[in-house]
């Protein structure tokens, strides 16, 4: 069968991650931590449950309203002074940013970790126009010094381990000794960033939540570079995908709790940013302008369908990634998109494509583990089914996902036909299962039976069924 | 004391068995044992020689019409009002929780319902329904388990499993380190992401390993065959056994 594409991509970025026995150990070591955290912040199952049930219900009360709550969020913030900006591709998004940059004459950005800004390509963008874009969260530093994008929502850097950062360090800041002491490695970095925070010309940040009712954009931090980014350059850009929008101000606090518990375990993060406004006259502090770029890229399109929308309910808070089996084997960078994992395989084809990114729906065994720790109960496996019934599904489909039916050929649809008819057919059934019975040991290695015997030893085919064994011992047929 | 698993209906005096096609095909004498754990109960077991498989390969592979076309031939395979008891947790889930997704928009959605509503995971009827109470008469050994994760997670029926091995008092458990952890078998993603089914399968066995069990159990034999195939091929000689059959040799 021709293989498309995204799955021979795929597939050579399956082989390279497997083959990489440092990058698993790494991945399995700091997936069991943060899954072991998160245990133990929720230890009282029924608690979380409660907590759990009420999150769901802001996300989807807050999409269920999300256009009057975007046009409210719009009032006001710029009642606020905030000003709003509404692009509804990345394409657009990146040149208002640009514009924005390029009216203050500014060569240096300074970033706080933004999993839309990766969605744009943000800092690539700005690069090709001449522009500095440095990443401040520890992490999203590591990663682009070593030319890499991050490999977890969250935890960008996760991939790496404490020697591996020792090296990078020495090797690419001027004069850094090399230490792989933790303390020393982070006080490297605060040095470096330290200096990039005083002569950053432009802040850029992401959002965790957009409070429609008070224009308050809430800011979900560890490092202090969140703050640092949004206070101390005379202007701050607040990036932020459509669906971030929640209603009121008192949904926060739940959903700030699920969000760190669910990430990382912490009842709270080190920082929380509220920002409400740019300085105003008589302010010490504060930048002068503050920009709310709000992206759309595919989004109101999932928004559309009553199936697909549950996809936008999503904090990002990463849990689904670090308990799924396939993510701790693979890491972020095999899924060969900007958001990996199971969130990653029901949102990106979404965004990008069935064609472009068909493949990640197939990555998953259904096993549910995303599912049992999403703190806003997303559907995954629902959505994903869906999505792999879309992926073939040619002339108009029930969902429209962009890209549907690139997959479908004449042979796989007819082999599931010819699947159902045998499922159907008692008689056609019995004489295949005598055929299996006699041949099962004998069967030619080729198809399925190939993929499977390459690790596996053949199924053990039994020369009886249980149909020909219940038969032979009399039980009741019900007929 | 209360019981901890109250019964959700009066015992039955006959129930339909669904054998699920990866016992019919591979593993007919753990369908078979089943079978007689039922009947050594006094319950009467139809087995409906019609029956075929749940749908669940086309309903994962993004095949729903082929699906519905396959779980309607069970609908009507089962036709009577009798309980339906499934040795698999997984098939137990497609039939009872997947189903109804699968026809949530179709006219017949509630002829739909009322068969899921009769299914039953093997462990769990013996526990729930039929609360029957083993005594091991088996030589001791040191047996591990295998939580598939549509038992685990869908159908929520391990407590029922472990309930039962917890009756064999000659029966010591070791647990695996990540027992909650799929073994990548995934229907038919072991063949379609064979690499990562693979290094699944392989974390899976080197946690058998490390347990220093003789043998290994789990309600679903979809699983077994992913595990056992991959002991095989790495020629370790560590039997796996679905949980029917393991307690009818124990127990007769």
């Amino acid at each position: 069968m021709t293989k498309t594409a995204d799955v021979l991509a795929f597939e050579r970025n399956v082989t390279k991650a497997l083959d990489d026995g440092q990058l698993r150990r790494n991945l399995r070591s700091a997936m069991t931590t943060l899954s072991q955290r998160r245990r133990a912040l929720f230890a009282d199952v029924e608690a979380f449950e409660k907590l759990r049930t009420q999150g769901q219900s802001i996300r989807r009360r807050a999409l269920s309203r999300l256009p009057e709550l975007l046009e409210q969020l719009e009032a006001r913030c710029t009642a606020n002074g905030i000003q709003v900006h509404w692009a509804e591709t990345t394409a657009e998004a990146n040149a208002i940013c640009l514009d924005i940059i390029r009216r203050h004459g500014a060569q240096r950005v300074i970033k706080g970790k933004s999993m839309v800004s990766e969605e744009m390509h943000l800092n690539h963008f700005l690069e090709e126009q001449g522009i500095e874009a440095l990443e401040t969260d520890l992490g999203e530093y590591i990663i682009q010094l070593d030319g890499e994008t991050p490999s977890h929502i969250i935890v960008p850097a996760i991939h790496k381990n404490k020697d591996q950062i020792a090296h990078l360090f020495h090797d690419r800041i001027p004069d850094a000794p090399y230490t792989e002491v933790v303390e020393e490695l982070n006080a490297i970095a605060r040095q470096e960033l330290r200096e990039k925070f005083r002569a950053g010309e432009v802040g850029v940040s992401g959002v965790n939540f957009a409070v429609a009712e008070t224009g308050t954009l809430c800011l979900v931090e560890n490092e202090g570079n969140g703050r640092m980014c949004t206070t101390a350059p005379p202007v701050h850009i607040a990036l932020m995908g459509l669906e971030k929008v929640v209603e009121k101000l008192q949904d926060v606090p739940p959903l700030l709790r699920l969000l760190t518990g669910s990430a990382t375990g912490q009842p709270i993060t080190t920082y929380f940013n509220m920002i409400t406004a740019p300085r105003r006259p008589g302010e010490l502090d504060g930048p002068r302008e503050v920009h709310l770029v709000i992206l759309d890229n595919g989004r109101s399109s999932i928004y559309g369908d009553p199936e697909r929308r549950a996809t936008l309910q999503c904090i990002r808070c990463g849990a689904c990634l670090n308990h799924c089996p396939i993510y701790t084997r693979l890491g972020g960078h095999a899924y060969g998109h900007v958001y990996p994992g199971p969130i990653g395989s029901i949102l990106t084809p979404q965004l990008e494509g069935l064609d472009e990114a068909g493949v990640m729906a197939s990555a998953s065994t259904f096993c549910g583990a995303c599912e049992e720790v999403c703190p806003v109960k997303i559907p995954f496996t629902e959505i994903l089914r869906m999505l792999r019934n879309e992926a073939y599904a040619r002339g108009e489909s029930e969902h429209d996902v962009k890209g549907h039916g690139y997959r479908y050929t004449t042979v796989e649809a007819l082999s599931w036909k010819s699947w159902a008819l045998y499922n159907t057919s008692p008689g056609l059934a019995r004489i295949g299962s005598q055929i299996l019975g006699k041949l099962g040991q004998h069967l030619p290695m080729i198809g399925p039976l190939k993929e499977w015997t390459r690790t596996r030893i053949p199924p053990p085919f039994a020369p009886k069924s249980l149909h020909q064994l219940a038969q032979e011992r009399g039980l009741d047929d019900d007929r | 004391m209360n019981d901890p698993f109250p019964a959700p209906i009066p015992r039955p005096g006959k129930v339909y068995y669904f054998g699920t096609c990866v016992i019919d095909a591979c593993f007919p004498q753990a369908g078979l044992a089943g079978v007689e754990l039922l009947q050594r109960e006094g319950v009467q077991v139809i087995f409906p020689q019609a029956q075929s498989c749940c749908g669940q390969p086309a309903h994962n592979s993004g095949f729903p019409d082929e699906a519905r076309r396959v779980a309607r031939h069970q609908l009507k395979a089962f036709a009577r009002d009798y309980p339906i008891v499934v040795p698999s947790g997984s098939c137990a889930g497609m039939l009872k929780h997947q189903y109804p997704h699968l026809f949530a928009h179709e006219p017949d959605i509630e002829e739909v319902q009322r068969f899921s509503s009769r299914i039953y995971e093997l462990s769990e009827f013996m526990v729930k329904v039929l609360q029957v109470r083993l005594e091991d008469r088996g030589e001791p050994i040191k047996v591990t388990w295998h939580s598939s994760c549509h038992a685990l997670r869908e159908m929520a029926i391990i407590p029922y499993a472990k309930t039962l091995l917890g009756q064999l008092k000659q029966v010591e458990l070791v647990e695996l380190q990540n027992e909650r952890e799929c073994c990548g078998f995934g229907g038919t993603f072991s063949v379609k992401q064979p690499a990562i089914s693979a290094a699944m399968a392989d974390d899976k066995v080197n946690d058998i390993v490390q347990t220093g069990a003789a043998r290994v159990l789990s309600t679903d034999c979809g699983c077994l065959l992913n595990i056992s195939g991959t002991l095989g091929y790495r020629q370790l000689s560590i039997p796996t056994q679905h949980l029917a059959e393991f307690i009818l040799e124990r127990t007769q």
